[in-house]
Formats: structure tokens, sequence, C-alpha cells
């Protein structure tokens, strides 16, 4: 029964990496905010079969909180914005895809071996997983770095969030609730301030292009 | 019990503030609430002054003598700054350039930042001080942008950003540590509390602490603003009101280093070397040399000292990493002095430039003639922030630079240079808006000068004398951190 569950969480580690390389060659908006929820569903189903292979009845409240927050909440407040904003069918000039992706390669394996001497150490079924954990929080720092407009970085740095979360459960059966529950709010604070945020910025620059943004310097 | 108070206080301001905050007595409500938080903290102060530490709510909050001079430092500078935000806020409102809306939003938030500051300094659990401290960028990113100017819009956005990603690295190291300390301490709540996890230090495992730590030192050390993480800092400075700009200068950077002091003593109880003390050192003395470079180049006042924030956060990081009873004292002391001095320069700024109506250093001319307080208030803090006797700031480097010395003597000819750099460059600009023929106008509200002279009496007074309980408090606290 472990083997079976170990396995589909491994097989849920590996779609999670094989979504985190899909943000980062998606150029759009729309099936970015798509790929997020994926991201999310995984999370929830990964962190659900966590919980019930450890007996960690704590996990449940977690895949729950996930489901809820990142997979029908966040999704929908993106949804809503983009909308609003009308930039749903917005595709971004990305250069060199192949590019990033080696170099996305490069981050992944470099994350493994990091990962290696503590899942060493881990007790969790899940040890296996740290990798790919730190992994998808590099690549989407990738991402957030190759980006230049406002909402996919936003994604992006959900992505890393969802990334840390991944981590959490796969090093130590997720974090103590009360920490999880103030993560989740401040989550959710932010993807707040930032939906205020992206309509000040639409407003000041006509455009969610942070190419306008680079009057800041130091010369 | 004061403990919730010290919390409770700013955070029904907040909701208050939202309702009211529209109102024409709304500064003076703000004024108010943080004068209560200040009446609150100080009872907590003495009685841990007299009882030592403590602890509430099943141990999820702590108090010991480290953390109670920051809340003590937090509330005073959060009252001082409140009543300067009075006229200050009127004469931006009077000249158009905020919305009654826009002044709700800020009095509201400048109260729950205070809140999560708070929260901050005073929890036991390292996740909730995460949380506290990823709250603390969510409450300031719309006040970075209040202005809604495009160079304001830009500097929240980087804030946000670059914080958030930052912040995202000390969650990773906070994980991390719980991931060691769920071997000693067993799963749940408890693990995370430092006061456990203080007590089991030796046993934490040492490799796993000491990548926590590089994770928690880059992530809490992009909110110190220390080089090459800072580049927000300066932005969100300049472009913020400068209310704001005197807090986050004054004390956010004090409650991120309080954070990685906080890790330090952690990872130096795992690992018995001084890995995590020179990690921080290095960073420290980058920071230092980096912006005191900077500073001659700046054009803007308010980037001028938010460059020296840099350089004085990295300061004290490195006294801190230094370690030490001298260096750690010393820290300490910077601490408070600088976020004093700094908050004192930035209430003299704010004013001299509402006067001149610019932020460039150019076109600031002759405070002196037109309003002798602001332009002394402006010239004494800037020689006291450069270090000059017998203010307090002279009192910790000197410290600083005689351990250093003693300990690390290839960092001081670093440091010397740094300073005397940082000098120039400050020294010289302040001169040329001090003095010279006037271009300011007459203020449509009289400025409060009340904080900038009651925090550089402060600093002088911690020049010349350290009080005998605040120095036993200091040495309590240097003995904690070891």
């Amino acid at each position: 029964m472990t083997d079976f569950s170990g396995q589909i969480i491994n097989l849920c580690a590996a779609l999670l990496l094989l979504v985190a390389f899909g943000m980062l060659s998606q150029r759009r908006v729309l099936s970015l905010i798509n790929l997020f929820a994926a991201q999310g569903l995984i999370l929830t189903i990964s962190t659900a079969v966590v919980a019930y292979s450890s007996h960690q009845s704590h996990l449940y409240y977690s895949a729950a909180l996930t489901l809820v927050l990142k997979v029908i909440l966040l999704p929908w407040i993106l949804h809503r914005l983009i909308r609003k904003l009308n930039v749903k069918w917005d595709i971004e000039t990305l250069f060199n895809i192949p590019a990033t992706m080696l170099i996305g390669i490069v981050l992944v394996i470099f994350a493994f071996n990091l990962a290696a001497p503590i899942s060493q150490m881990a007790g969790t079924i899940t040890k296996s997983t740290l990798g790919i954990a730190m992994a998808s929080v590099l690549l989407s720092f990738l991402m957030m770095i190759t980006r230049s407009k406002a909402v996919p970085q936003v994604i992006g740095f959900l992505a890393m969030e969802n990334g840390l979360f991944f981590a959490a459960t796969s090093a130590t059966y997720g974090m103590p609730m009360v920490v999880e529950l103030g993560i989740a709010l401040d989550v959710l604070v932010g993807m707040f301030i930032l939906g205020i945020f992206f309509f000040q910025i639409r407003e000041t620059f006509d455009s969610l292009d942070l190419k306008h943004m680079e009057k800041l310097k130091e010369d | 019990m004061e403990i919730l108070w010290v919390l409770a206080i700013p955070l029904l301001g907040g909701v208050l503030l939202a309702l009211f905050g529209c109102r024409r007595f709304a500064p003076e409500l703000n004024s108010l609430m943080s004068f209560a938080t200040l009446i609150a903290a100080t009872a907590l102060t003495i009685r841990v002054i007299n009882d030592g530490p403590i602890t509430a709510l099943n141990e999820q909050f702590f108090v010991d003598s480290f953390n109670v001079f920051l809340v003590a430092l937090t509330a005073f500078v959060g009252f001082t700054t409140s009543l300067f935000s009075r006229p200050y806020m009127r004469i931006e409102q009077d000249r158009g350039k905020l919305t009654v809306n826009m002044l709700r939003l800020y009095h509201s938030m400048y109260q729950l930042f205070s809140f999560t500051m708070l929260l901050a300094l005073l929890t036991n659990n390292l996740g909730i001080l995460w949380v506290a401290m990823e709250a603390a960028t969510l409450t300031t990113v719309l006040l970075v942008s209040l202005y809604r100017t495009p160079a304001s819009l830009e500097a929240a956005w980087k804030y946000f950003i670059l914080c958030g990603v930052g912040i995202a690295q000390a969650l990773f190291g906070t994980i991390l540590l719980y991931f060691a300390a769920e071997k000693v301490l067993g799963a749940g709540g408890n693990a995370l509390l430092w006061t456990h996890l203080n007590g089991v230090k030796g046993q934490l495992e040492p490799t796993v602490l000491s990548l926590a730590f590089v994770f928690l030192l880059v992530g809490y050390g992009t909110k110190v603003g220390l080089a090459p993480l800072h580049n927000w800092l300066p932005d969100a400075h300049a472009e913020g009101p400068t209310p704001i700009s005197a807090v986050l200068s004054g004390l956010l950077l004090n409650v991120a280093l309080y954070a990685v002091v906080r890790s330090k003593v952690l990872v130096d109880g795992a690992l018995g070397n001084h890995f995590a003390g020179n990690l921080m050192m290095g960073f420290g003395l980058l920071s230092v040399v980096m912006a005191a470079f900077f500073l001659s180049r700046q054009k803007d006042v308010k980037r001028l000292f938010a460059y020296s924030s840099i350089e004085h956060m990295g300061l004290t990081t490195f006294a801190f990493g230094m370690g030490g009873p001298v260096a750690t004292f010393a820290a300490m002391l910077h601490m408070t002095v600088h976020s004093l001095t700094k908050s004192a320069i930035f209430f003299a700024v704010g004013h001299a430039t509402q006067k001149s109506g610019t932020q460039f250093i150019a076109d600031i001319r002759g405070l002196i003639q037109t309003n002798p307080t602001i332009g002394w208030g402006l010239m004494i803090g800037s020689l006291a922030i450069l270090g000059m006797p017998p203010f307090g700031v002279f009192a910790s480097e000197f410290m600083i630079l005689t351990t250093a010395m003693h300990s690390y003597p290839w960092t001081t000819p670093f440091l010397l240079v740094a300073l005397g750099v940082a000098f120039a460059a400050i020294f010289g600009k302040v001169q040329t808006m001090v003095f010279g023929e006037t271009t300011g106008q007459r203020l449509p509200h009289p400025p409060a000068l009340l904080p900038v002279f009651a925090h550089l009496a402060l600093v002088l007074l911690l020049g010349v004398y350290i009080p005998p309980y605040l120095a036993n408090w200091y040495r309590q606290a240097v003995a904690l951190l070891g």
C-alpha cells in the first residue's frame, strides 16, 4: 500500500516538474493561469496521498486549504483580473525559449545535488521529491526573471510559493498548522494588493508591461 | 498580558482608522493609538526589566531583554513618526497630492505596519516571524505607491517583487530549520518555538542548519537591505511619503536584522563554529563599502539617506557577525542610535523637501535662512549619523572599530575608508542644502520639530552617558546572544 502511494507521490512530483517547465515556456497569460491551477491540483492530490499514507491528519487540512486557495480562489481572482484588465488574450514575446529551457535543466540538476544530502536525512516517505520541490522553486524564480509583464511575473511568484509548500510537505510532512494558515493569509492578502496594484500600474502606464518601469536606476 | 495590549492596540488602531481615516481628526487618532502602543510597550519593558524573560499564551509569545529593547524602540519611533506625519500629511493633502481615501489607507496601514513589526518581534514561533515579516511588506507596498506617480509605482513593484522573492528564501530556510528541529523536538507547533529550539540547539543537525542559515540570511537580509540585495531600498525610501521612509529605515530594517540574529544564535549553537558570523561579516562589510561609494553619486536627498541606511545596517550586521560582548553591545547600541538619528533626519528632510517643493539636492538651498530649526535639525542630524562625537553613533562606531582592529585587523582599512567616503559625500551635500541663499516657501502648517530634536537629544545623551539600567539591559541581551 505504501508502495503504491509512494508511486503516486513520485508521479505527482514528476508532473509538478513538467508543469514548472510548461510555465517557463508558456506565452499565453490565460494558459499560464490554467497551468498554475493545475499545479495547485497536483499539490492537493500529493498532499492528500501523503496524509493518507503517513496518517498525518493535519495534512488533510492543508490539502483542503491548498484546494480552496490555489485551485479555486487564486485562479478565479486571476481570471477576473485579466478579464477586467483586458489582457486575457495577451501573448508575450519570449526570447529564446530553448535557451531558457536549457538553463532550467541546469537548475534542476543543481537542485537535485543541493537536496541530496538533506533527503538522505529525511524520514518521510516523500524524501525523494525534495529535489523536485527545490527545482520547481528555482524554475519559478527563472520564470520571474525572464518575464517582463506584470501578470506572468506574479504567477511565477505564486508558483514559487507552491514549490516551497511542496518542499515543506516532502521534507517534514508540512509546517505547523498555525504557520501554514499564516502563509495562506499572506498569499491571499498579497494577491488582493497585487490586484489593486495592477490597476494602478495600468492607469499610469497604459500597459502592464514592466519595460516601461525602468526609470529608477543608478546613473 | 502587556504583550497582548502591545499587539491589540495597533491592530485596533488599524481597524478604527480604516473606518474613520477620512475624518478631520484621523492624524490625531493615529498619534493617539501610537501613543497608547508606546504606553503598553513601556509597561511591558518595565515588567521584563523587573521579572526577567516572560512567555505568554502557551509560549507563543516570548520577551527577553533583546527583543524588549526593540519593542520599546519600535513603539517610541512609531509614536514620534506619527507626530511628524500629522503636519506632513496635512501639507501634502493641502497641496492636492493626496485624496481623503489615500489618507485613510495611509493611516490604517501605518497602524497595521506597527502591528506586524511588533508581532515579528514578540512572537516565539519562527514561522509566525516569517508571516509577520511578509505582512510588513504587504502593509507598506501600497504606501510606497501612495502618490501614484510612475516612479512610485515602479518603486513599489520592485519592493514587492524583490522582498517577496527574498522572503521566499527565508521561508525555505524556516522549512529547513523545522526539518532539523522536528528530529529533536518531534512534529507539531512546538518545534518552531525559539525558546524550545534554543534549549536543544546543540543537538540540531549542523549541515541542515548551515544551509538553513544561508537561506535565512539571504531572505531576511534582502529586507535588511544588505548588498547586493539592496536594490529595492533606495527606491522605496525615495518614492514613498517621508513618514514611511522614516519607519522603513528606522524600524523595519531593525526588525529584519532581529530575525537574522535570532537565527544566528541557533546556528552558532548547532555548529559550534563561526560560520554564521563570517557570513554576516561578509555581507555587512560589502554593504558598508558599496553604500559609501554610492552615496556621493546621489542627487535625491531621500535616496542619499537611504544609502546611508544601507551603510549603517551593514555596519550593524558586521558587528553582530563579529560577536563577542563588546561588538554585540555596540551592535545593539548602533541599532538604537541609527534608528533614532535616521528617523530624525527623515523628519527634517521631509519638511525641507516640502519647503523647496523638490527632492533634488541641487534645488534645496538655504534651509537655515527660512527655517533655522529645520536647517539645524538636518545639519545636526547629519553630523550625528556621520559619527561625530559626542553623539551616540560615535560611541557605537568607535566600539565596533576597535573590536574589528583587535579581532579582524584586515577589515579596519575597508571600514575606515568607507566611513571617510561617506562623511565627505553626506557632509558636502548637506552643507549646500543648509546654507546659502534660500529658495524655500512657507509651509501652510507649522512643521513638527519636536520629534527631530527629541530624537537628537536622546542620541546625544546616549553618546555621553548610557544610563546604568540601559547598559544593564544591553548586557543582559549580550549574555543571551552569546
